[in-house]
């Protein structure tokens, strides 16, 4: 007899439970998952370096096209940096403008996940309800900017396109009826019999694991984190909003569901405040094409959690050294540890829990351990501390 | 018999979607055009989660390296006759990741191509109407076949 402890299965890259390319390798002890082990690097596409290559305004467009699905916030980090280190003020009503779009963001990525979820869980009908409903702010969005994913409406020193009355109206309308959505998908949520069989105690993370794991936004606030961007460090217009942090500690993949529903509340709360106390005047400052030497790092709440861009300027038009972390990067740890324990059934809903977005991700390549001086070659430290100095040396000695 | 495969093939083109580095935007989009309000099923299409049961390849982004092989080999599991569309700017040329040192620019670097649908990302609906052209192009060439 052949004794079947401990079998490897790959999951991914092309997949039908994933939507994205990543690779899961789970050992089973029949149907438990003893261990997982997570594969990244296919979608990566080189971004940070072709940042290096553009300039400023090209950048824009770039930045953006780091995720699909949270955009908005990608180019905010980008044009905060840029300001900070420009030192300009943007115009109030620009301000309220970037909100707007941080949160209708927000609230089309909830409902998309919910739609993700409910399909993970074979439960296609929430799939093309919250779809459904998504397509609303989607038309808000294309209303207001002329697109549906990538809307090009940041750029240094403010936005690009003002809010006219007419969709100031649209706006409030269609939030009517979102909040009429939202309080519908609550009782479904809370009431649906198969939501409660899959998700509840399904993908435990406990608090202190989700603080040392350094997991970020709904997947922490699900486990009882308090962290919220938003109002830790409030960008944008964030300061003057009234808005609530939720948080559940059931720390399953409800609590996710939860937390994301809730915000859905807030978000809508927070959009009818920007729209009724828009302030008038410009909407863009202006901006000098060259950027002088200077280093901003800036974060954001993203729809996924906290998303940090990292710039360093060095006086021409175009970046030296550009960083993204993003939301994913930081809970994709978690998923490892959620998913020890639970049985192969769960992984789908599992890793779709954290709301996984890999195209935003992958940006980091990891070597395999090899000679000294040749490719794959892992520095450590003190290593890596003493190459940069010597470096740097030979470079013009910019640092002894 | 052959006017019945051919019948059969333009009324139910199932799909397989696959990203190859994309941004998201387009994958969504592609998503978005199976909702209710767009509902593509109408065609016939249904999207299918192995290569083995799939008529279409529908793929989004400029391929990264470490797509290359992977997408090839999907390609090969899949079934004669087979047709392959590229949805966005990425997929056609390589869009704005061009020049970057891990994107091969373009699905059809890699196999090869039957429809192209430009844009960053293109509407739900430019994507249905991409599939339906191509199905107009296997109508039309099945027709000069005979
Ligand atoms: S074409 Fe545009 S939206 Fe589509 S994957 Fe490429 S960058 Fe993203």
């Amino acid at each position: 007899m052949i004794w079947l402890a401990n079998v490897k299965i790959p999951i991914g890259p092309q997949h039908p439970a994933l939507k994205e390319p990543e690779n899961f390798t789970i050992t089973l002890d029949g149907e438990k998952v003893v261990d997982a082990d997570i594969r990244i690097g296919y979608t990566h596409r080189g971004i940070e370096k072709l940042i290096e290559t553009r300039n400023y305004i090209q950048n824009l467009y770039l930045i953006e096209r780091i995720c699909g699905i949270c955009s908005f916030t990608h180019t905010q980090n980008y044009v905060q940096n840029v300001e900070t280190i420009l030192n300009i003020q943007i115009p109030r009503r620009a301000e309220y403008i970037r909100t707007l779009f941080l949160e209708l963001e927000r609230l089309h990525s909830h409902l998309l996940w919910m739609g993700v979820a409910g399909h993970e869980i074979g439960f296609d009908t929430l799939f093309m309800y919250t779809w459904q409903d998504r397509e609303l702010v989607q038309d808000i969005l294309e209303f207001i900017s002329g697109n549906r994913v990538n809307y090009a409406m940041n750029t240094i020193g403010g936005v690009r396109r003002d809010i006219s009355e007419d969709q100031k109206k649209k706006i409030l309308e269609t939030m009517i009826y979102l909040e009429k959505r939202a309080a519908y998908y609550k009782e479904v949520a809370v009431n649906e019999k198969t939501i409660l069989a899959r998700c509840q105690g399904v993908g435990i993370l406990k608090p202190e694991i989700a603080l040392k794991l350094s997991a970020v936004g709904p997947t922490a606030r699900a486990s009882g984190v308090d962290v919220d961007i938003r109002r830790d460090d409030p960008h944008a217009a964030y300061a003057d909003t009234p808005f609530q942090v939720i948080t559940t500690d059931t720390c399953d993949v409800f609590g996710r569901f939860v937390v994301r529903v809730l915000e859905l509340f807030e978000s809508i709360n927070i959009i009818r405040h920007l729209m009724n106390n828009l302030p008038t005047g410009e909407i863009k400052a202006k901006a000098p094409r060259k950027v002088p030497e200077g280093e901003a790092i800036s974060h954001t709440e993203a729809p996924r959690g906290e998303d940090i861009h990292y710039l360093r300027s060095n006086g021409t038009d175009k970046p030296e050294r550009y960083k993204v972390r993003t939301p994913t990067m930081a809970n994709l740890l978690s998923i490892s540890e959620m998913l020890k324990g639970t049985y192969l059934a769960d992984v789908p809903i599992i890793v779709a829990g954290i709301d996984p977005c890999m195209g935003c991700m992958d940006r980091v390549l990891v070597l395999k351990e090899g000679k000294e001086n040749q490719p794959g070659y892992l520095l450590d430290w003190e290593h890596l501390r003493r190459y940069g100095i010597q470096w740097y040396a030979e470079k013009g000695g910019r640092i002894q | 018999m052959t006017g019945i495969v051919t019948w059969a093939r333009l009324k139910s083109p199932w799909i397989l979607h696959m990203n190859c580095g994309s941004c998201n935007g387009c994958d969504i989009e592609i998503l978005a055009t199976l909702i209710p309000r767009l509902d593509a099923e109408r065609f016939g299409v249904l999207l299918k989660g192995t290569p083995r049961h799939a008529d279409i390849l529908v793929c989004t982004g400029p391929v990264t390296t470490q797509m290359k092989e992977r997408l090839k080999r999907i390609y090969d599991q899949m079934p004669e006759p087979k047709f392959v569309v590229a949805v966005g700017q990425c997929g056609s040329s390589g869009g704005i990741y061009q020049g970057s040192y891990c994107v091969e620019g373009g699905i059809d670097k890699v196999i090869p191509v039957d429809a192209y649908v430009p844009g960053c990302p293109p509407r739900p609906d430019a994507i249905i109407d991409g599939l339906v052209k191509l199905l107009a192009k296997i109508k039309e060439g099945d027709k000069n076949d005979k």
